[in-house]
């Protein structure tokens, strides 16, 4: 069973508090989106679940972040072993400089996996998984960086497929997309929940509206409000939320 | 045409005018040499050892001097600053060792070309008594290569976008991993050309090689890294100032400098048609 859990998490960057007491509970083979103004602290909050906010020497926190009943700050736990259990997939496409097939096998590699057999076969799966395969079976040797900015998206999905991750992390994976290619992205992401659970930041009302089950809205630092997306965008409880989503602020 | 046009227009032809005297500086410095050396060179002039008071004869043992001096000034140089210019760059996190260790570096790079001369005799030549040898020279000529090499290895380390290294840590790649799998293959073609670079500059240099080995006249080659050596500039300073028939030599030095700054642009030209090569096949792969 897919988990992934925050209890009362403070975020603070020097003297800046990110994130104020947050608590969240994350069902499986959901999709969950985060939205909120800029600086609201949902990047910083998405990006707790892999520990990529550990490269930014000002970071500190308290809390819990549990993922899959492990608990992602805790001293014994290996950094890479996280981060191998989480896939994430930034804002800007950004494939390695290799071929379309080495880019898919990168994650097995770094984590030592090199036979061949397992490797071919998990870069076909994750291929297929999402939705690239047929565009570029004949041609795995290629550069990835030939690749139209919408397959390049995809094929970090796919990269990020490869290790098999729990929990899959997007950072407003459409928002340098041109229409066509972020419909793409976001039936993938309809196919993707059905085997990960997926959190998603945006700064795109409308895509949280079409494929999240449930939104967090974030507003400096603090969570405002958690509801189903139909309820959260209908009929807010919060009027804070409310205003957001009807476009009085942010 | 309004005076903020007219303005404009002034100054942007100065800017231009100052461009041009850029321009016109390096032809003239190239045509000059070309005009005066050209005469010089030959077969001979290439291939063979001066002779008769260095009027006649050729520079060959310059050129293989040089040669051995910047091989071996580049098996120092090389390791020590590209592995330090990771260091510096991937691995330290910024605080004040990371600002010492870059201070440092670029007043090395600061410091004059005849001291590092002298700092070579006194530690390579007498303390560590390598006597003026290609080990002593290659040393100091290293030593001044090396600010060159980091701060060139840190410039094309910086052009690597960071997307690319938290693609890499979000896969579950360990800094090294990182470094080795993706950091250095998209850095590789500007760090090489950094390095020929840093050839290009290492050949031409006079100072440092004067006390540590460089040889007045040396007709015979090298056969250890404890040998004497003549080198093109050394020799070039030295037909220009103290031959034995000034009038009878010029020429030999006007040829002698026609082939330094040659050799320097060849490598300069290879570097950049070098890294375009590169840059083209990763595309491929």
């Amino acid at each position: 069973m897919t988990h992934a859990e925050v209890k009362n998490v403070n975020v603070w960057y020097d003297t800046i508090h990110a994130l104020k007491d947050v608590s969240l509970k994350f069902e499986p083979n959901t999709v969950t989106a985060l939205i909120g103004p800029s600086g609201c602290g949902k990047s910083t909050f998405l990006r707790l679940f892999n520990r990529m906010n550990d490269l930014i020497p000002s970071f500190r926190m308290d809390g819990t972040v549990m993922v899959n009943n492990q608990d992602v700050y805790s001293k014994e736990i290996r950094i890479d072993e996280i981060r191998k259990n989480v896939g994430m997939v930034f804002q800007k496409p950004n494939p390695f400089p290799k071929s379309i097939f080495e880019n898919v096998a990168y994650g097995l590699r770094v984590n030592g996996i090199n036979n061949k057999a397992v490797v071919e076969e998990t870069v076909e799966r994750s291929l297929r998984q999402s939705a690239l395969w047929d565009e570029v079976k004949d041609v795995l040797k290629k550069s990835a960086l030939e690749l139209s900015g919408g397959q390049q998206q995809r094929l970090c999905i796919a990269r990020a497929l490869a290790v098999e991750p729990k929990l899959i992390l997007m950072d407003e994976p459409a928002s340098s997309l041109d229409p066509i290619s972020t419909a793409r992205i976001e039936e993938l992401i309809f196919e993707l929940k059905k085997t990960y659970t997926i959190i998603l930041v945006t700064h795109n009302l409308q895509q949280a509206g079409r494929i999240s089950d449930l939104t967090a809205f974030f507003y400096l630092g603090e969570l405002i409000e958690y509801n189903l997306t139909k309820k959260l965008f209908l009929n807010p409880d919060n009027v804070q939320t409310q205003n957001y989503i009807t476009g009085r602020f942010g | 045409m309004d005076t903020k046009q007219l303005k404009q227009k002034i100054v942007f032809t100065i800017f231009g005018m100052m461009s041009f005297v850029v321009v016109a500086i390096l032809v003239i410095i190239l045509g000059f040499i070309v005009f005066r050396g050209i005469g010089a060179i030959s077969w001979e002039f290439l291939t063979t050892a001066p002779k008769d008071g260095m009027t006649k004869g050729g520079i060959f043992p310059a050129i293989v001097g040089t040669g051995c001096l910047v091989i071996g000034s580049m098996i120092f140089a090389f390791p020590v600053g590209i592995l330090s210019g990771i260091y510096i760059h991937e691995y330290l996190p910024e605080n004040w060792w990371k600002k010492f260790l870059r201070m440092m570096t670029n007043n090395l790079a600061g410091v004059p070309s005849i001291v590092f001369g002298l700092f070579g005799m006194a530690l390579f030549v007498n303390y560590l008594k390598f006597g003026d040898s290609i080990l002593a020279g290659s040393l100091t000529l290293g030593i001044l290569a090396l600010p060159v090499v980091i701060r060139l290895t840190e410039e094309a380390l910086k052009a690597v976008p960071d997307g690319l290294r938290l693609g890499s840590y979000a896969l579950g790649a360990s800094k090294i991993q990182t470094i080795q799998k993706v950091v250095l293959p998209v850095a590789f073609p500007n760090i090489l050309t950094g390095l020929i670079l840093s050839i290009g500059r290492v050949s031409g240099e006079t100072a440092p090689i004067l006390f540590t080995v460089a040889a007045y006249f040396l007709p015979r080659l090298p056969e250890s890294i404890s040998d004497q050596v003549m080198a093109l500039p050394y020799h070039l300073y030295v037909l220009a100032t103290s031959g034995t028939n000034m009038e009878e030599t010029r020429p030999m030095a006007y040829g002698t400098a026609l082939v330094l700054v040659s050799i320097v642009l060849i490598i300069n030209l290879s570097a950049s048609l070098l890294r375009r090569k590169i840059q083209k096949k990763n595309k491929m792969n």
